[in-house]
């Protein structure tokens, strides 16, 4: 993906980012200086209506994220993630070089992708592999359609980084009705999906449609991950796909709560990131993957730490023993 | 080196593939493509064997991105890009070699990691344009991860050769022990095989190749190359060393095609490496079942003949 990502900067003429910059210090955007004061800071920004609109739909992105990420981390997709992040990505510059919404480029890429991964790689040992020829291909159409377009590709730059700062009303309510949807899928395949992915072989026993459910599940990390790129970008998705869950997955075994803990998780670094991302100029993407990568290494020191106190009167008592 | 410049030097294509072979080769970019071609194809067909084998395909994935962040943040800061490249994909491949065992853990946290890495990367390239820094190393950038397999020097054709051959001496030296390791693991290591040990080192081969892909060919050409002729050549063969040699030569015949094609058809050669693989891959599959289907139809039809014959003896 970063590939391409270079590729679309050297082409756009002043670079993405500067022009992003720019158009939202035209806005109207004064000098922000932090002062401290939180609560005043948080004041200062929700004066502003795109700040309203991040922060709104940053929450419905990463609640989506966390509930949909937690079956990631517990089906072992991270990888499907990923490559269906990249995939989209490759639909949206075909979608930009037909000139069409890249939006639909997204959805036809992402969803014929999950289909096609879960009709290659049944097993799950075989879909690693499928998942990347799947990606290997994509990404070659990816290079293909950017070396056909000549044209300005901010807008398949949009997708990679998202334009959280620049979402409409409507950008919002067309996130929410998709963040409504998804979560209604999962609630209503909730236990089946929970007893599949817990025991694959006991679920298809006791004649849950596993295959089926399988194959759903691809669809609807498909629908996650295209609803959230418009928000917040190609790069920023899965971070938010992986990361919360993974923290969650260590500190609980209970599902309820390791989803409750991984939305949370995923809320507070998106509101966070952007928070930041008002007071320091780069991409919000950079400060939610630093928050989520943070966390969980802190997580697993913690854990590990705790588990050698645990263990060391044990073997002292063992030492005694002996 | 644009395509249109090139389209109006270019020799048509004749059908006599000696003929094409022989016009193709009169150019330096093309005699540079081919050596760089052919040293990679063999090491991504080899390694990609043992990355298939192994299930290690987010992880050599996560590394090429890695690598990537690598050139980018040596760049920011001002040292060599080969050392920030080399030395940061060989540092997180020795990290990852010591992520958990079990195949669940270690695609979570390698997923966390590139998450992490994949924002480093957009940093980096913010800290550039945000800079208005040199856009001349972002083009570079371009260049070396697209895969401007054509527009090699002979000296960088054959800096990748020797790196190719180094990995793929290293890979030979520990063909074995790396091969019984990947198979059966559990009982290598009761076996007294250093089977994490191993596993690191093979991580960091793979490093090597992504740092040396990304120098000359790209990080995307290689995947493809990684996967496919490593997947199909498991499927077809059931002996490792030859599933290997197949490996090695179906990388082989996918880059020399492209690089047949993408010299007459003006294709980008990555395009043309991935689609060739993909294409390969799904007519395994395809033909393995129906032949699957057919085997399971035949005995069907030849059963009572088989009992008849049973009966008689």
């Amino acid at each position: 993906m970063l590939p391409l990502v270079l590729s679309l900067m050297t082409r756009t003429p002043s670079g993405g980012l500067v022009a992003l910059r720019v158009q939202h210090l035209q806005s109207g955007f004064p000098s922000p200086a932090i002062s401290w004061n939180l609560i005043e800071d948080m004041q200062t920004q929700l004066q502003y209506a795109f700040m309203q609109n991040a922060y709104l739909a940053g929450a419905i992105v990463a609640v989506v994220a966390g509930v949909v990420g937690y079956f990631v981390v517990l089906r072992g997709l991270s990888f499907a993630g990923h490559a269906l992040a990249d995939i989209g990505f490759a639909g949206a510059a075909g979608a930009v070089l037909l000139g069409i919404d890249p939006i639909f480029g997204l959805l036809v890429f992402t969803i014929g992708s999950a289909v096609g991964i879960g009709l290659l790689g049944k097993r799950i040992q075989g879909r690693d592999v499928a998942i990347g020829i799947v990606l290997a291909w994509a990404l070659g159409l990816g290079v293909l359609f950017l070396s056909l377009y000549t044209g300005y590709a901010s807008e398949a730059y949009a997708v990679l980084f998202g334009e959280i700062l620049g979402i409409s009303v409507d950008d919002l309510l067309v996130t929410l009705l998709a963040g409504v949807i998804i979560l209604a899928a999962m609630a209503v395949l909730y236990r089946p999906l929970l007893f599949a992915s817990f025991d694959d072989e006991v679920a298809e026993a006791r004649g849950v449609p596993v295959r089926f459910l399988s194959m759903a599940f691809m669809i609807i990390l498909a629908l996650a991950v295209s609803e959230a790129v418009q928000v917040v970008g190609v790069l920023l998705i899965f971070a938010l796909l992986v990361t919360p869950a993974a923290i969650a997955e260590r500190l609980t075994a209970r599902p309820g709560r390791a989803i409750a803990i991984a939305v949370v998780l995923a809320l507070a670094f998106t509101w966070a990131g952007i928070f930041i991302s008002y007071y320091i100029l780069y991409p919000v993407s950079v400060f939610i993957t630093t928050l989520a990568f943070g966390s969980y290494v802190l997580v697993r020191l913690i854990l590990a730490a705790r588990a050698r106190v645990v263990r060391r009167p044990q073997q002292a008592l063992e030492g005694a023993l002996a | 080196m644009t395509a249109s410049v090139l389209l109006s030097v270019l020799p048509p294509f004749s059908f006599n593939l000696v003929q094409d072979v022989t016009n193709m080769l009169q150019f330096t970019f093309m005699q540079s493509a081919l050596l760089a071609g052919t040293a990679l194809a063999v090491v991504a067909g080899l390694v990609g064997y043992f990355v298939v084998l192994r299930r290690q395909l987010f992880a050599s994935e996560a590394l090429s991105h890695v690598g990537f962040a690598g050139v980018m943040g040596a760049a920011v800061l001002g040292i060599d890009q080969l050392a920030g490249l080399f030395g940061l994909t060989a540092l997180v491949a020795l990290g990852m070699g010591l992520l958990g065992k079990r195949a669940r853990a270690r695609d979570v946290a390698v997923g966390t990691l590139l998450a992490w890495v994949l924002g480093l990367g957009v940093f980096f390239l913010s800290v550039y344009i945000n800079g208005g820094g040199p856009t001349h190393v972002i083009t570079l950038g371009v260049n070396t991860l697209f895969g401007t397999i054509l527009g090699l020097s002979p000296s960088q054709a054959l800096l990748i050769a020797l790196f190719s051959a180094g990995v793929i001496l290293a890979l030979l030296a520990l063909l074995r022990p790396l091969l019984f390791a990947s198979l059966d693991p559990e009982v290598a290591e009761a076996r007294g095989l250093p089977v994490q040990l191993l596993g690191s080192v093979f991580l960091v081969l793979v490093a090597i190749t992504v740092g040396v892909a990304i120098q000359a060919v790209g990080i995307l050409l290689l995947f493809s190359l990684l996967v496919a002729p490593g997947a199909i050549a498991q499927r077809l063969v059931a002996r490792p060393g030859a599933a290997l040699l197949l490996s090695a030569a179906l990388a082989l015949a996918f880059t020399w095609g492209s690089l047949l094609l993408g010299f007459y058809l003006n294709y980008p050669v990555s395009f043309l490496i991935s689609t060739l693989a993909f294409v390969s891959f799904v007519a395994t599959l395809l033909s393995q079942w129906l032949l699957q289907r057919w085997r399971q139809r035949a005995p069907a039809e030849q059963r009572p003949t088989a009992a008849s014959t049973t009966s008689r003896s």
